[in-house]
Parts: structure tokens; C-alpha cells; sequence
């Protein structure tokens, strides 16, 4: 409760801006649907724009559409063990949960794929710096090294004790 | 701009491939530099090809100002399904257009324009009812989520803002002229913060007099406690466990903050300042990364058993008053998550929640920003150049330096 001395109360009305944007009629109205239209009320519901972004790269679709988007974006088309995971995931409803958990195990598939695709490009990632532990480093050292030291050990322990067990 | 048939899938698939839609360009480069996505806390600058025109109403933006969001960091961290390497983030960004499609006729090359995050057609039956961050006709790979910028493929697939350039779709809706007099860090935060903490105080119906909880005072939390006011709001409460970000909040907002690790039981705590009624209407302004119970933050956080952890969610179904309102822009992912909805029911609760629509937004908020009612730029507290952006994404995350809001300066900015 320590913090309760230093909140001052305030006059609202004091506050610049106060009351300048109330609405009775908000309440519990839903504020984005100020032209409501149901399904039935719009006649032009399943128009399609004039323009549809030429399909070119591979593009998966979920399966509660009818089509592909009239645009969508292209840099990442599935590939590799992960696409082939995500390109199952697809063919269920999103009301699934085989189709999403899948999708982060294809994510963590990607992410070794992704080192792979570095190691055979000839590029060793710098974990430091794409961790940005420089920052904790600067701000946060004492923490970070405890962290950090925390982990070696722990690392080191079950090495050795996995390296124990296939000696006996 | 609409057809009155449907495209069948078959005409889908003949659309023409490798088509050139573009007219008008000032660009003469091929690569360009980007933040890269390499698996959970992992990214990094890297030369990336320059983004294309690939619909005739496509805009090139040479990004001048972008910032890091708290919902890159969902992205961040690894627990938005379908977030591939090699990805950039980044949907919060204002910048000029470099090139334009055929079709654009709203903007032309050397505006300097607001990139709302979400990508809305502005015809569908979602946007002809202004609910921008719901189209229809931007994201592929999802029915049930609008399509952003930089947020993974379950939301679209499109590359973002944290780059130097950024390919905008539908320029003739979305990008939104910077006025002249509108400093550049004013207008980045109108892309995404400003409209979103001010939709959630929207969206909780405040009458004038009520009494409005907040959790989570990151950048949007600390935006819907100074917007509450705005809607006539009597009093003001911010929760949070960063000292740095309750004092700012306190601050900015005009709002009491409150630590939940010092005050017990928040919900009770609630109670007791509200006649044990419970607040008139709570915004849940944290979403799938909070912290404050540890079941939550295991199962939704560290096994990703949820779409991340719902604690300010679960705080706030149980703190406010019966015939409340929950108003929730916090961002949770697309599977299931853990919270009392018994209470909800036996309260006689109203839960509203949806991604913002930016560009309903956009004229009110761009006026209150002129008349010096909302003040955006003041939630920066960092600037850092894009070839840092693996430090700010660190910093951000784990809140060093009193790190509130970051900037990240592309080279193109200066150019």
C-alpha cells in the first residue's frame, strides 16, 4: 500500500480535454458498428475488389475462406520440413486445436532450419548480438551474469551427468 | 471498385503472374535494410530485397520513423503460431511514398503519410461499417483475424515497417497525409498506440463520472487511462508492477498507479477503493505476455498450454462491478485461453475487445493532437538506429534503462 501517498487525487474537470469526446448513447452500444448491417441488409457482402493480387508464390489458405485474399503478403512461403507442417495444419478449421499448436512446432522446425540455412550460406549467427545481450550487459549486468551462470551450470551438470550414465 | 460476381477458385488460379502494376517510382535501389526474425528472442539487421508492387493499389513507403510495439514482443518471444524466419515486424511506422500502383489516386509519390497497422480495403462488408481492423480481404491464411503489418502469417503474411521500406497495400484507404505541422514522432505513435489505447477507453463505454481500472501501463495502458478523461471519466486507475511505468502513468495520465506486488490481492484491492462495488468499467491493456499468477504465466507463457497468459483478463472479469464493461486491446493469440467467463455470465457482464480501427480514428485523434490534448511524442523514451534493432527489442522486452516507448531511425530516414 506504500504507493497510496503519492496518488494525489484530481479534479477531472481540471484535465485538458475532460468530457470533450463522452457519449451518452455509448453504453453498451458497440462503438464501431455505427452503420450496422447484418448479412441479409448487404447485398454487396460477397463483392470481390476489381483488382486480386496475381498468386504467384505459394499461399496458404484457411480453410473458413472461400478464396484467396485480394491481397496477401509474399515473403515467407512455406518451405522445407516446417512448410510441410504448416501446409498440414491448413487443411483444418481454425477452430482446431491441431490447427494451430502444429504451427509453433513448424515455427521451432523453421528457427533450426533457419541456422542450417545460415551454416550452409557460410554465416555463423551471432547469437550475442541477435540476443542483444549488449543491452544487459549495460543495464542489467549483475542479474544477467547470475542468469548466465545459472544456465552454464546447470548445462555443465547434466552433461556430466549424461556422460556418467554411458560409462556405466 | 467492386465486381458484382465472385471470383471462382478457379479464376483465382489463373490470375496473371509476374504482372507489373506499377507506374510511378523515384527507385532506383534493390536491397535495402530490415530488422530479420531468426526464432524466439532472436533477430537482427540484415540487407533484404526491396519490397515490390504487387496489386495496382500498392504503395512503396520509404519508412521514416518505426517503432517497436508490445505486441512484437508476442512475436518477439515465439508465441504467435505461423511467425516465420526470416520475417520483418513492424506495424506501427509513418513514411514518404516512394512509388505508387496504377490504381492509387488518393496519395501520390512524396506524401508523407500515417500507415494505419491494420490493412483494410475500405470496401468489404467489415470496412463499410468501419471496423478496419476487421477486412475481409487482407489476410489469407486467417477468417477470424484482420490483416497487420509485420505480424506474422496468421495475420497476413506481410512483411512490415521495420525496415527501410515497406510495401503498403490499398494506398487509396490506408495511408493517411501527415498534416504540415504534425512533428514525425507525433504522427508514429497515431499508427497504433494513441488509436488503440483511446479505442479501449472507447470501447468501455466510460459515462461520465465512472470509475476506470487499467492494467497494464505500457504505452497503451498509460494512452486509455489519459483517454478515459476524455469521455468524462471521475476517476482514473492504473495497475501495474514497474515502478518507472506507474510513476510516467501518474504523470501522463493524471491517473493513481498502483503496484500490484505491493497492494495484495488486486482484485480486493479494487474492491475496497470502489465501496466494494468493483469499477464502473476495467480495460485490459496487457494481453498474452502478463505477469502476476504464476499458473497463467506457465501454461501461458513458458508451454504455450494458452494463447498466452490472461491474468489482467482474469483481473479484470473479477474487479469490475456487475453490469460492467471489460474492454479488452490487450493481444492474445488465436487458440484458447484461461479465464472465470461463470463470473462474467453471473455479473451480467458486456466484454467488448477487436483490434483498433485506426482510420475511424485517425481524424478525431489527429485534431486532439493539434489542439494539444493528447500529446504522443511524449512516450518516447528511446531512439535508436535500425542496425540496433536486436537492443531495442532486448531493452524493450525486459524493461531496461526505463525503457517506455523506442524509435527506431531506419538510414532512410535520413536520406
Amino acid at each position: 500500500m506504500k504507493d497510496t501517498a503519492v496518488n494525489t487525487p484530481i479534479d477531472p474537470k481540471t484535465i485538458k480535454g475532460w468530457g470533450i469526446d463522452a457519449d451518452p448513447e455509448n453504453d453498451p452500444t458497440y462503438p464501431m458498428r455505427r452503420h450496422r448491417m447484418n448479412i441479409g441488409e448487404d447485398p454487396q457482402a460477397g463483392n470481390r475488389p476489381d483488382n486480386l493480387q496475381p498468386v504467384d508464390v505459394e499461399v496458404l489458405k484457411s480453410v473458413e475462406r472461400p478464396n484467396v485474399s485480394a491481397v496477401f503478403g509474399t515473403p515467407r512461403p512455406p518451405s522445407g520440413l516446417s512448410g510441410a507442417i504448416r501446409r498440414q495444419t491448413y487443411k483444418y478449421s481454425e477452430n482446431e486445436y491441431k490447427r494451430w499448436l502444429p504451427l509453433v512446432l513448424a515455427d521451432r522446425v523453421d528457427m533450426v532450419e533457419g541456422v542450417v540455412s545460415d551454416l550452409l550460406h557460410g554465416k555463423l549467427p551471432n547469437i550475442w548480438a541477435e540476443k542483444g545481450y549488449d543491452m544487459e550487459w549495460k543495464y542489467n549486468r549483475s542479474a544477467f551474469l547470475t542468469k548466465m551462470a545459472t544456465i552454464g551450470a546447470v548445462t555443465a551438470g547434466l552433461v556430466v551427468w549424461l556422460s556418467s550414465g554411458k560409462k556405466k | 471498385m467492386y465486381t458484382q460476381e465472385l471470383v471462382s477458385a478457379a479464376s483465382i488460379a489463373a490470375r496473371d503472374t509476374g504482372t507489373s502494376f506499377s507506374t510511378f517510382t523515384n527507385l532506383s535501389r534493390s536491397i535495402m535494410l530490415a530488422m530479420e526474425y531468426r526464432g524466439p528472442k532472436r533477430i537482427r539487421a540484415v540487407q533484404k530485397p526491396m519490397p515490390e508492387i504487387k496489386h495496382p493499389q500498392d504503395a512503396i513507403v520509404r519508412v521514416l520513423r518505426t517503432c517497436i510495439c508490445g505486441s512484437d514482443l508476442h512475436l518477439y518471444n515465439g508465441n504467435i503460431p505461423d511467425t516465420r524466419v526470416g520475417s520483418t515486424f513492424g506495424h506501427e511506422f509513418v513514411g514518404e511514398i516512394v512509388e505508387i500502383g496504377e490504381a492509387v489516386t488518393k496519395v501520390k509519390v512524396g506524401d508523407r503519410v500515417i500507415v494505419p497497422f491494420n490493412i483494410a480495403c475500405g470496401e468489404c462488408h467489415y470496412c463499410r461499417q468501419e471496423m478496419y481492423g476487421n477486412c475481409n480481404e487482407s489476410n489469407t491464411e486467417s477468417a477470424a483475424i484482420g490483416a497487420f503489418y509485420g505480424y506474422s502469417h496468421t495475420s497476413g503474411g506481410f512483411d512490415g515497417g521495420q525496415a527501410e521500406y515497406a510495401r503498403v497495400p490499398y494506398a487509396n484507404f490506408g495511408p493517411t497525409i501527415i498534416p504540415d505541422d504534425m512533428d514525425l514522432d507525433d504522427a508514429v505513435l497515431l499508427t497504433d498506440v494513441i488509436p488503440t489505447g483511446y479505442q479501449g477507453a472507447e470501447m468501455a463505454g466510460i459515462q461520465t463520472g465512472d470509475t476506470v481500472v487499467v492494467f497494464g501501463a505500457g504505452p497503451i495502458g498509460i494512452v486509455a487511462a489519459r483517454c478515459a478523461w476524455l469521455f468524462g471519466a471521475g476517476r482514473v486507475i492504473i495497475i501495474d508492477k514497474e515502478d518507472y511505468r506507474l510513476e510516467f502513468a501518474r504523470n501522463y495520465s493524471y491517473c493513481e498507479a498502483y503496484n500490484f506486488q505491493e497492494i495484495g490481492d488486486p482484485v480486493l484491492f479494487i474492491k475496497k477503493m470502489t465501496d466494494w462495488l468493483g469499477a464502473d468499467c476495467v480495460i485490459d491493456a496487457v494481453g498474452a505476455e502478463a505477469a502476476g499468477n504464476t499458473l497463467q504465466t506457465i501454461t501461458g507463457r513458458k508451454l504455450l498450454l494458452q494463447a498466452g497468459s490472461a491474468t489482467a483478463l482474469h483481473w479484470a472479469i473479477n474487479a469490475v462491478k456487475k453490469g460492467g464493461v471489460v474492454s479488452i486491446v490487450g493481444v492474445y493469440g488465436p487458440t484458447d485461453n484461461l479465464i472465470p467467463i461463470g463470473n462474467a455470465m453471473n455479473k451480467g457482464l458486456t466484454i467488448r475487445g477487436n483490434q483498433t480501427s485506426v482510420k475511424r480514428l485517425l481524424p478525431r485523434l489527429i485534431d486532439h493532437v493539434q489542439n494539444g490534448v493528447l500529446k504522443p511524442k511524449e512516450l518516447i523514451t528511446h531512439r535508436m538506429p535500425l542496425e540496433e534493432v536486436a537492443d531495442g527489442y532486448r531493452m524493450f522486452a525486459n524493461k531496461l534503462d526505463n525503457c517506455l516507448k523506442t524509435v527506431l531511425m531506419p538510414p532512410s530516414a535520413n536520406q
